[in-house]
């Protein structure tokens, strides 16, 4: 009985939707003649509003298109709320985003927390989740997640280079690896492992996790340099990482020393732990650095400086999340573009998963954003970096940490 | 066995970061018979002050006697305008008030100092003490002023008027009350110097830790555990529980391969449950004997 119900509760819904379609037909939702509207979820107060500079510029770059015009004659409707990265409050902001606003797509939420929480959410409204502002490896998941999209390289990308260039540069190396006990500490390590393929069981001697509730890592440190590792990776968030940067030099250890780019930047990271005990450290970019006097003559980053003199005068342009948020807006604008008259949220979708070789400026020279119906990790290249003391280095070929 | 070493040394290390939360911990028991949830914000706070002393120029022997001032007379001011009006209220109430004023702490930092973490100086530098590098002087400077601290807490207590009033109201506030002490300034008193011993433990443990709002959450723990294991109404066990559980958190975290580095923390909340069972005073802890 119960399931007659359900069929019939179906078809009923069905043909309302059916009968509702010929209006439908003409305008997507969230799409008039004249505008698009884009929703976003940012961490805008809290323990991780540093991030709400991203969500801030993209909307400042939106500002800027629709200045220019807009896209397709269509401005952009930027609606931007706050979840305090909290994953209930991000819930409820993509439920008014989606119910309220009826915005046609959700663009660079947040934190992983947050994304995993709203994910079910948002592929069961069959909104796009499109371009995430976070590293995990899951969002590249078509089969299951339609309409979830990752954008900036994912923590197993980022390790699989690491594996790869320790293989290729220092074979007889003795590896020691510190994470951090979650997630993103073993989707980093996973990578690793990827990375070094065949060696990886022998030349990985020491693997230490630390839990975020430990008020220090010294001892883990201390156990590391006693297994007589020479190699140091460090799988950490950026206050353990100043941690660790600092112990390592305490203890007078020098092995060559991997840092995951979560935890280099120099203003919050680097410059606590002490500039001089970070020498010689080895990390990724794919983001070009407002530091680098070669960088910053570069067109791309000659058009950025004027984008934020004249929109965003109030951002840092120190700050590398507003070097991110402006790359992830083009990004955005580039798929509106190929989307061309169809912005239903299906076609949208599609064009996201069909950027070919798209290059962003103020993306490290050779990096091209690529995806396809079958690979939602748009940008899987990286490119080493050293630190010399005072800033960062890119150095080698650009390298592809591309699941295969 | 070179790592053994390094293990107990990095132990002691740790140990005295707790060793000096516990001591906090302790003072404020003595006072009024509650643990105070909030104890390790107001420490964390009271670095912030610091910090912030030394941002406008103040040399660091300078800010700390400052910041211990503030926050001395901080913690007479949370009794007096929070605590007092509820003095008489269930211990419900307390707690509850507890976690108020953390939350309300930790976020007022966080939006005036936001969350990204700050180096803090050390005043005894960070030159190896032992062998290389096993310990660094800030180590060695902590755990000098630890037992400092605890010797002076040890004299006010047994050889000042003050000290013997503060114990008299917390072990019988009526009789105290009858010989003319003012058992609702002490409370106010002790107060006041938990909250400063509180502000000089978070001057030696931001070095270590960094600087930011969230850096007492767990050391607190940590900390209860230690004045938990050497007794609540003993500094000198405090201190020692503190160092106990630093050693044995990392020499379990080390050798025993069940353990490991994941299950630190549930050693800690082990020891405290174990203590509780077997001897509820402490090591050093008195036992109270009440007449029915």
């Amino acid at each position: 009985m119960a399931l007659r119900t359900c069929t019939l509760l179906a078809m009923a819904v069905g043909a309302s939707a059916l009968a509702a379609a010929p209006a439908m037909a003409q305008t997507a939702p969230g799409v008039t003649d004249t505008e698009i509207k884009i929703g976003n979820i940012n961490p805008y107060s809290g323990p991780a509003s540093a991030y709400g500079v991203i969500g801030k510029t993209i909307g400042a770059y939106f500002a800027k298109i629709n200045a220019e015009g807009g896209v397709n004659g269509r401005k952009i409707n930027y609606i931007s709320y706050d979840d305090g990265y909290s994953p209930p409050k991000a819930v409820e902001q993509a439920r008014k985003l989606v119910e309220s606003d009826e915005v046609a797509i959700v663009f660079q939420p947040l934190g992983t927390p947050s994304n995993s929480a709203i994910q079910k959410y948002m592929n069961s409204k069959q909104v796009p989740q499109l371009f995430v502002a976070t590293g995990a490896t899951k969002w590249n998941d078509p089969k299951n997640f339609p309409w979830t999209m990752g954008w900036q390289p994912n923590y197993q990308t980022e390790g699989k280079i690491y594996g790869k260039y320790i293989a290729d540069n220092l074979p007889n190396g003795k590896v020691g690896v510190i994470f951090q006990n979650d997630d993103y500490g073993k989707d980093l390590l996973k990578g690793l492992k990827d990375g070094l393929g065949a060696k990886a069981a022998s030349m990985i001697i020491a693997e230490v996790p630390y839990e975020v509730s430990v008020p220090t890592i010294d001892s883990q440190i201390v156990q590391l340099k006693g297994s007589g590792a020479d190699i140091l990776v460090t799988i950490a968030t950026p206050k353990f990482a100043a941690q660790v940067i600092r112990k390592v030099a305490e203890l007078g250890w020098k092995p060559t020393h991997f840092l995951n780019n979560v935890a280099i930047s120099v203003g919050a990271v680097i410059k606590p732990a002490g500039p001089e005990n970070a020498k010689d450290i080895l990390s990724t970019a794919y983001l070009k650095d407002a530091t680098d006097p070669a960088d910053k003559e570069s067109p791309a980053f000659k058009e950025w400086e004027a984008f934020m003199d004249k929109y965003y005068p109030d951002g840092n342009k120190l700050d590398g999340s507003t070097v991110f948020g402006y790359a992830a807006a083009q990004t955005m604008v580039q798929v509106l573009k190929q989307a061309g008259k169809d912005l239903s949220r299906a076609n949208i979708m599609k064009e996201a998963a069909n950027l070919k070789n798209f290059e962003i400026g103020v993306l490290v020279d050779g990096i091209k954003v690529n995806t396809s119906p079958s690979d939602f990790a748009p940008i899987e290249q990286l490119q080493m970096q050293k630190f010399d003391g005072e800033r960062w280095h890119r150095f080698g070929p650009v390298m592809s940490g591309e699941s295969s | 066995m070179e790592l053994f070493l390094q293990q107990v040394l990095s132990g002691v290390a740790n140990g005295a970061i707790y060793a000096s939360v516990a001591l906090a911990i302790v003072m404020i028991y003595q006072a009024i018979h509650h643990l105070n949830f909030a104890q390790g914000e107001m420490a964390m706070f009271s670095t912030f002050i610091a910090w912030q002393l030394m941002q406008w120029g103040m040399p660091f022997w300078a800010a700390l006697p400052v910041t211990v001032a503030l926050s001395f007379a901080g913690g007479v001011a949370i009794e007096r305008i929070v605590m007092k009006p509820i003095e008489h209220a269930p211990v419900l109430t307390h707690v509850v008030v507890f976690i108020a004023l953390f939350t309300i702490l930790n976020s007022a930092a966080g939006f005036i100092w936001d969350f990204t973490i700050k180096p803090f100086p050390t005043p005894f530098g960070t030159a190896p003490v032992l062998g290389n590098g096993l310990l660094s002087a800030h180590q060695a400077g902590m755990i000098a002023v630890v037992l400092v601290m605890l010797v002076l807490l040890y004299l006010f207590f047994r050889y000042t008027n003050t000290g013997l009033a503060m114990r008299a109201a917390a072990a019988n506030p009526a009789s105290a009350r009858l010989v003319g002490i003012r058992v609702g300034w002490t409370t106010a008193l002790g107060w006041g110097m938990a909250s400063a011993i509180g502000s000089v433990a978070g001057m030696l443990i931001a070095p270590v830790v960094f600087l930011e709002p969230n850096m007492m959450l767990t050391i607190l723990l940590y900390g209860f555990a230690g004045a938990v294991l050497g007794g609540l109404t003993s500094p000198a066990g405090a201190v020692l529980g503190g160092f106990i559980v630093g050693v044995v958190e990392n020499l379990a975290g080390t050798y025993i391969p069940v353990v490991g580095p994941e299950l630190k923390l549930p050693i800690a909340l082990v020891l405290i449950v174990a203590v509780l069972v077997v001897k509820p005073s402490g090591l050093l802890g008195r036992r109270t004997v009440q007449r029915v």
